[in-house]
């Protein structure tokens, strides 16, 4: 019987170990779903917190108004009111939220956790009542007396912009927030010397987050240990830890900040900050007591953030082939009344070129501020703008010169052996925009395969001469994620003798603890069963950033994968000491770590718990034992990946009624390595149904004044189960170079290029009119306007 | 002007069968049937998405019938039978249902998963769901935000030929 460990394996370093894939790429069922199902799930408003006052928000009612006074002596004389805190009570801790992607060039006007003498948009938070029960909280919220004076509100860009236009801000130098530039090349040359030049003027109007779990904060203070305990059902709980640090002056560690492990959805807007964030941990620590705030869907809708309009005035220049030359695109942005936030334009400005060969690129952004609520993320966050900028002009470019949609698009195609591929600008992440890897010509003919593309345009002819309209719509992107700075992750061996992965990272029902349990059990070598995920708590793990732009599989997926190596290497060395064996050939069997060469020789991890970590008090380590089998790693990637992605349409259109049927969609999606195939098609399909309803249902309305017309379900509409059709979904897996996982984001690509695929198949059944659609979300009122005074060709 | 909620002049008691087991509780009348499940007798399975009666995700049974109970008042549930998603599986044990959500990924955030499941319920005990299209009127009333509704058709699909085969047999 030997006991020699391997030879080799000692000489390893734990972040260079090779691993065995055999849970990552398996579709792997959630270990969610359980308590989901049976009604035992918890989120923030589910959690048991004893004597809680609740919270209701007095809101603005004027886009723009100057508070000249505030009488909250009726509601503070009802019974059941505990207290009312206008923006003047909460002084000390009134400071400005700063924007969490700036520029240089950024006329930051501050945004402060609640109103001080000004509101600047319907929503905007002016008081706070807290009191026994929401109910009485909603109640008195109707006696409070604020005296506005209205001023002129601007509800849109191109209002923004107008000459001699309103303020947005009083006192501001105009309504620009930011004017940016990308260029690559020099644009103006080559639309000077191009024989071909195509232009449009395209808006897109985005609709919000609507995460189904409205936003939720609860918060405790403990007298004794002196630490606030704050449950946020947020995206990124160490930004909202660190933004209440700040304001409050407190030492991070005296804040922890929770995200409860379920929250009912995010899709961007959660992974802002908001000023109720900051306002209700703070009146709970005046008050001594708990205070709960569950936002309600009215709220949701004026308050939350969303991200509304952007209009592209787009031009391309290009060769008699449809070989792109130039590409320039000026767009504004509706920033709202404060940038929380440039990401989403940012995002759109290095966005915009796709998956295209373009030699000269000018990209240029004028971010307006507006009386209207702030926008942020949106899944999709920027993206799906650009996309249909520029594929309406790739499909406007084959119809310019006759040629095939899809064969303009292949003959312009980035091909898989020219990555890393520079686009000549810069990406939101400060590097340069650079591909990392792709096969963006295998995702278009796979979609132009199984939409059965040449067959939809034989027949398109055919049933156009019995009068119907069929139209075929492609969209190819290229989306950046997996972002940086970096994400965390703890491995730690418990007491009990399982192991415990600890994410920074929070989930809103991405399965974070099936598919990181699974990425670990990879990188450990160690069964599933014996492996637990906890997420989202600052006062677990120190450090993160958050769950956004989908960067959490790129980023706290190699961070897992790297401090359960260096964990399995702890494990493996404490185990030879306990046995006595040199080297660390060791394998999991069960919960036992074995000799590779002999596996009845082994401990088991309880016995190797028991030595590193519990260890016998006063006594010495075994000589040799790493004490405390604990781990962390944070990764940090040196520039985003790019995962890309096509999809194709088929759609009937009624050019009476409007009416769009969408009768086949495919989608090509490549994030790279897949980790749980069932979890990412779940994020591909569900990302589809937002961006479907981008297409086609999502708009938000304001008046003239700046007032919110969409303010319930009933005005706005989301896709149910009958606006959603069918999805062909398939993927092209090329790894990205800059992570050990390979992986890219998936969260996104459903969405992203589908108001483009959509907008390009209704233009396209609409040809015989010669009818522009310029406009998205796709609606049948944009139908009938586009073909209205039209005669159709139909032959 | 001011309703007093403190003053106990617009509670009333009331009795209902929750779940198969007698519940009572003093409510002010005003209390949605919704708030006092949840918080009244702490069944938070059954959630609020919008509060006026669209998104579904506080879709409870009320005498077998799929209700909003965000749009009923506590008080006009006195007397009645409710289930709520806290009654469908069997100790640990899933409802048919439910493994079907399991298996086909038919949850994500699964905030909005207790609505469904109780309108597919309702619906279940109706008449067989057969195809596509008719999963996809069954579950139209109901919003989900996460999936698409792809594994959601597909499990109404499943648990039907599943039980109404299993009815057949017997």
């Amino acid at each position: 019987m030997s006991r020699r460990a391997g030879r080799d394996a000692a000489a390893l370093s734990p972040a260079a170990a090779p691993f065995t894939k055999s849970m990552i790429g398996t579709a792997v069922t959630r270990r969610e779903d359980a308590r989901l199902l049976t009604g035992h799930g918890k989120f923030l408003d589910d959690l048991d917190m004893p004597d809680t006052l609740e919270a209701a928000f007095l809101r603005s009612d004027f886009a723009h108004a100057r508070i000249l006074g505030i009488d909250t002596s009726a509601a503070l004389a009802m019974p059941g009111v505990i207290a009312v805190f206008t923006g003047e009570d909460l002084r000390p801790m009134m400071k400005p939220m700063p924007a969490k992607v700036a520029h240089p060039d950024l006329q930051e006007i501050p945004r402060l956790p609640m109103a001080l003498d000004a509101a600047h948009y319907v929503g905007e938070p002016v008081a706070v009542v807290i009191a026994t029960s929401r109910y009485v909280a909603e109640d008195a919220l109707e006696l409070i007396d604020v005296d506005y004076q209205e001023r002129p509100a601007v509800s849109s860009t191109a209002a923004a912009l107008a000459p001699g236009a309103p303020l947005a801000h009083e006192g501001a130098r105009d309504n620009i927030a930011v004017h940016a530039v990308q260029r690559a090349g020099d644009p103006d040359a080559a639309f000077a010397a191009a024989p071909n030049v195509l232009s449009e003027t395209v808006r897109v109007t985005r609709g919000g987050g609507h995460s189904m779990e409205c936003r939720a904060v609860a918060a405790r203070f403990d007298t004794v240990t002196g630490q606030l305990v704050v449950w946020d059902s947020t995206q990124a709980p160490h930004y909202a830890r660190n933004a209440l640090s700040n304001l409050y002056d407190m030492p991070e560690d005296d804040i922890r900040l929770i995200a409860p492990a379920d929250v009912g959805g995010g899709f961007g807007p959660k992974a802002q900050f908001y000023g109720e964030e900051a306002v209700i941990p703070w009146v709970a620590m005046q008050l001594r007591k708990p205070v709960k705030w569950i936002e309600d869907r009215r709220e949701n809708f004026i308050a939350t953030m969303m991200e509304r309009t952007q209009t592209h005035r787009i031009k391309v220049a290009f060769d008699d082939d449809g070989v792109l030359l130039a590409l320039q695109d000026v767009f504004e942005h509706d920033q709202g009344a404060y940038v929380a936030g440039l990401q989403v334009p940012m995002i759109t400005l290095s966005t915009v070129p796709g998956p295209y060969k373009i030699p000269n690129i000018r990209t240029e952004l004028y971010s307006c501020y507006t009386n209207m609520v702030p926008t942020s993320s949106v899944r999709g966050a920027g993206r799906p703008q650009a996309v249909a900028a520029m594929e309406r002009m790739m499909d406007r470019i084959a119809e310019y010169l006759g040629i095939d949609p899809a064969e303009v698009r292949r003959r312009n195609l980035i091909q898989p052996d020219e990555f890393p591929y520079k686009v000549g600008i810069m990406f939101r992440d400060g590097s340069p925009l650079t591909y990392d890897s792709g096969n963006y010509p295998e995702l278009l003919s796979g979609v132009i395969e199984r939409v059965d593309y040449d067959g939809w345009r034989r027949r398109q002819g055919e049933l156009r001469r019995d009068g119907r309209l069929i139209g075929i719509g492609l969209a190819c992107y290229v989306e950046g994620c997996g972002l940086g700075p970096y994400e965390g992750a703890k491995a730690r061996l418990t007491n009990s003798g399982d192991v415990l992965i600890t994410l920074a990272a929070a989930p809103q029902g991405q399965g974070y603890e099936t598919v990181y349990a699974q990425i670990a059990s990879d990188a450990l070598g160690l069964d599933m069963q014996y492996i637990r995920v906890t997420t989202g708590d600052t006062g677990r793990i120190a450090f993160g950033q958050g769950t956004f732009a989908s960067r959490i599989t790129a980023t706290a997926g190699p961070a897992v994968l790297q401090a359960c190596q260096a964990l399995r290497a702890r494990i493996f060395t404490t185990a030879a000491i306990m046995l006595k064996v040199e080297g660390d050939n060791f394998v999991f069997r069960g919960d036992r770590v074995c000799l590779a060469e002999e596996e009845s020789i082994g401990v088991t991890l309880r016995e190797v718990t028991q030595v590193a970590n519990i260890g016998k008090h006063g006594i010495t380590l075994l000589r040799g034992v790493p004490a405390g089998l604990e781990t962390q790693a944070y990764f940090a990637p040196e520039r985003a990946a790019y995962a890309s992605g096509a999809h194709a349409a088929v759609v009937e259109v009624d050019p009476e009624t409007g009416r769009i049927s969408v009768l086949k969609y495919v989608i090509g999606h490549d994030c790279g390595t897949v980790i749980n195939p069932l979890l990412v098609d779940g994020q591909v399909l569900g990302g589809f149904a937002a961006g479907i309803g981008n297409a086609m249902y999502e708009e938000q309305f304001y008046d003239e004044s700046a007032q919110p017309q969409t303010t319930s379900y009933l005005d706005f509409s989301l896709p149910s189960s009958i606006e959603v059709p069918s999805v062909t979904l398939f993927h092209v897996q090329s790894p990205s170079p800059i992570n050990p996982l390979g992986a890219k984001g998936a969260g996104e690509g459903g969405t992203i290029p589908a108001p483009a695929a959509i907008a390009n198949a209704v233009e396209d059944a609409l040809r015989p009119f010669g009818a522009r659609i310029n406009e998205m979300p796709v609606t049948p009122p944009r139908v009938a306007a586009a073909v209205a005074g039209r005669t159709p060709a139909l032959r | 002007m001011n309703p007093d909620v403190s003053d106990g002049a617009d509670e009333q008691v009331l009795r209902m069968t929750v779940n198969g087991a007698e519940r009572r509780g003093v409510v002010d009348v005003r209390t949605t049937l919704a708030d006092f499940l949840r918080h009244g007798l702490s069944l938070t399975g059954t959630h609020l998405g919008c509060e006026h009666g669209v998104c579904g995700a506080c879709t409870v049974l009320v005498d077998g019938a799929a209700v909003r109970s965000c749009l009923m008042l506590a008080v006009q549930a006195d007397g009645s039978q409710i289930e709520t998603v806290e009654g469908l599986a069997d100790g640990d044990e899933l409802s048919p249902l439910q493994e079907a959500f399991h298996r086909n990924h038919a949850l994500q955030c699964g905030f909005c998963t207790a609505g469904f499941l109780m309108s597919i319920t309702a619906a279940l005990r109706e008449r067989p769901v057969e195809t596509e299209q008719e999963a996809r009127e069954v579950i139209s009333g109901n919003i989900c935000r996460c999936t698409g509704y792809a594994g959601m058709i597909k499990a109404v699909l499943e648990t039907s030929a599943q039980a109404y085969a299993a009815k057949a047999a017997s």
